[in-house]
């Protein structure tokens, strides 16, 4: 079979319709949960198979495309997402951050501030913030319908209880437009800040769960505290990136050898590598 | 003065089966309603029809709330019926596995009405907790850990203290004491008896235990396959009662 035999960007329309329906009501409605039929894609649930749906729905062919999962740019998940667009969508990648149109995420949000007019994509394995808390779904509907989120404090109430702080460090829960509470998928807390106010269009694609969020530019989001325990946004303490020396961008600790030898670079490695090629110019 | 609670009417039937049939009573505030009556005589689906749990077939629960005076639950939105629910109302289920969650510290449980109704002060919630906790005498140093870890009657307490928490104006009860050994029973129901008294709660109490009703209720409706046979004061009716059944209910009860 040739590359030709697929539609563009490997959905046929009709799905794509069905997608953009789907991501259309849910910009209208920032946080809310907008189910969608979702598609068996060629990888497993659990490797984006949501974010890759929702990718294909937003591409065009005059669109370039960056992937990346953990931050990184080359990773597996990254490169295997990235060749399959660049197959069934013939559309331009790059891993600059400011030269994409559509990024799609994996787990972090990039260092580099975004702009209006680009898209990124998450990839989100579990959408409901209330899942581990209140077991049933039909019940979890009512409570955001009902604006009923005091069971989501609790979870932090505990964890201050425990732990004399919110120790929940990624997926940390986020209020949209004073709305709708919602799961801004496992980036860590440190990214939080970003989603609010960002110029860009943030969509939110779980495959498995088949529920398409998203966040229009401009949104206001408020990551949940207590007025005597204020959120912060958290990174490893104390610690610079080994490589470009950056003191503000999330790090990733590196186990180097088997005698606790570690470092701590910068986890989006666009980011990190554009500052050493600035430094060393 | 109103009555805090109107019922007229109150049916509610499964199929062909009768649940519970043409129940009318006021609950004044600060008056305690026991129900009695064997099992399957319909007390606890009157309960909760009254407490919103169930959609009642036909019949007004008219309830007198704070900002908008009487009103009928039914016709409430559910938004309306849960914010009742979580402020002015309270619910003590017979297994406090039902009204706790199971994986929350006991703190926490306490806490939980605080926040569902905009407490986000940590500091305020968790001293209000304590303070709850140590009104229904659980030992203030187990407040973090959870109801799992307590007895019986220690959880059937922080079960109360949590419902207590937001000050409602009236408590459900179905069967506080139903499942606990009768010294822990005796302690509960004085607990209770001090809580009611104390602030003026208004109660609708179920229970088939006739001490219960005589030591807690101010007035008793007795229920036989879902009709009220027979209604009055607690010492009238338990001292001289008049319909048959009552009277075998009243001679059924063992003296030690």
């Amino acid at each position: 079979m040739t590359d030709q035999a697929y539609n563009f960007a490997y959905l046929d329309e009709a799905t794509k319709r069905m997608l953009r329906r789907a991501l259309l009501k849910a910009v209208a409605i920032p946080g809310y949960q907008v189910p969608f039929s979702s598609r068996e894609m060629p990888m497993p649930y659990g490797w984006g198979t949501g974010g890759v749906q929702v990718t294909a729905a937003c591409l065009v062919p005059e669109d370039t495309l960056k992937v990346i999962d953990q931050g990184a740019d080359d990773t597996t998940n990254a490169v295997s997402i990235r060749s399959f667009f660049e197959k069934v969508a013939g559309v331009a990648t790059t891993e600059a951050t400011a030269e994409a149109s559509v990024i799609q995420t994996r787990h972090r949000i990039p260092e580099t501030p975004l702009h209006a007019g680009q898209i990124l994509v998450f990839q989100v394995p579990i959408p409901e913030p209330l899942r581990f808390l209140e077991p049933r779904e039909t019940e979890t509907r009512v409570m955001h319908a009902l604006e009923d989120y005091g069971l989501m404090q609790v979870r932090l109430y505990e964890d201050i209880a425990r732990h004399g702080e919110i120790a929940r460090a990624y997926a940390y829960p986020v209020k949209v437009e004073g709305r709708y509470v919602m799961d801004p998928s496992p980036i860590p807390k440190f990214d939080n800040p970003k989603l609010n106010m960002s110029p860009a269009l943030q969509l939110f694609g779980a495959g498995r769960e088949c529920r398409i969020y998203a966040l229009p530019p401009f949104t206001r989001v408020e990551s949940l505290d207590f007025e005597d325990y204020p959120f912060t946004p958290s990174k490893a303490a104390g610690q610079d990136c080994a490589i470009c020396g950056a003191s503000g961008s999330y790090l990733d600790e590196v186990i180097t050898d088997d005698a606790g030898g570690r470092m701590f670079v910068c986890s989006d490695t666009d980011y990190c590598a554009t500052r050493v090629q600035e430094a060393s110019a | 003065m109103i009555p805090l609670l109107q019922v007229t009417g109150l049916s509610k039937r499964y199929g062909a089966h009768v649940g519970c049939a043409d129940v009318a009573f006021d609950l004044w505030p600060g008056e305690v309603m026991g129900i009695v009556g064997e099992s399957g005589s319909g007390k606890s689906t009157l309960l909760n029809c009254l407490a919103g749990h169930l959609a009642p077939d036909a019949g007004q629960v008219i309830f007198d709330t704070r900002e908008q005076g009487p009103r009928d639950t039914r016709a409430m939105t559910e938004a309306e019926r849960r914010w009742l629910a979580r402020t002015d109302w309270a619910y003590v289920h017979q297994n406090p596995r039902d009204g706790l969650r199971m994986g929350v510290s006991a703190g926490g449980n306490v806490g939980e009405r605080l926040m569902a109704v905009g407490a986000r002060h940590y500091g305020d919630i968790r001293g209000q907790a304590q303070d709850w906790l140590s009104r229904v005498e659980i030992d203030t140093g187990r407040m973090d850990d959870r109801p799992g870890t307590f007895s019986g009657g220690m959880q059937q307490r922080v079960q109360i203290a949590r419902n207590l928490v937001t000050g409602p104006r009236l408590v459900f009860m179905d069967e506080p004491t139903g499942g606990l050994d009768v010294s822990v029973q005796a302690r509960l129901l004085d607990l209770l008896r001090g809580l009611v008294r104390r602030l003026g709660l208004s109660v609708v109490i179920v229970t088939h235990d006739l001490a219960v009703v005589r030591l807690l209720a101010d007035r008793l409706m007795v229920m036989k396959d879902g009709h009220v046979v027979e209604e009055g004061l607690t010492d009238q009716v338990l001292d001289d009662p008049q319909h048959g059944y009552t009277q075998l209910l009243v001679s059924s009860v063992l003296h030690v």
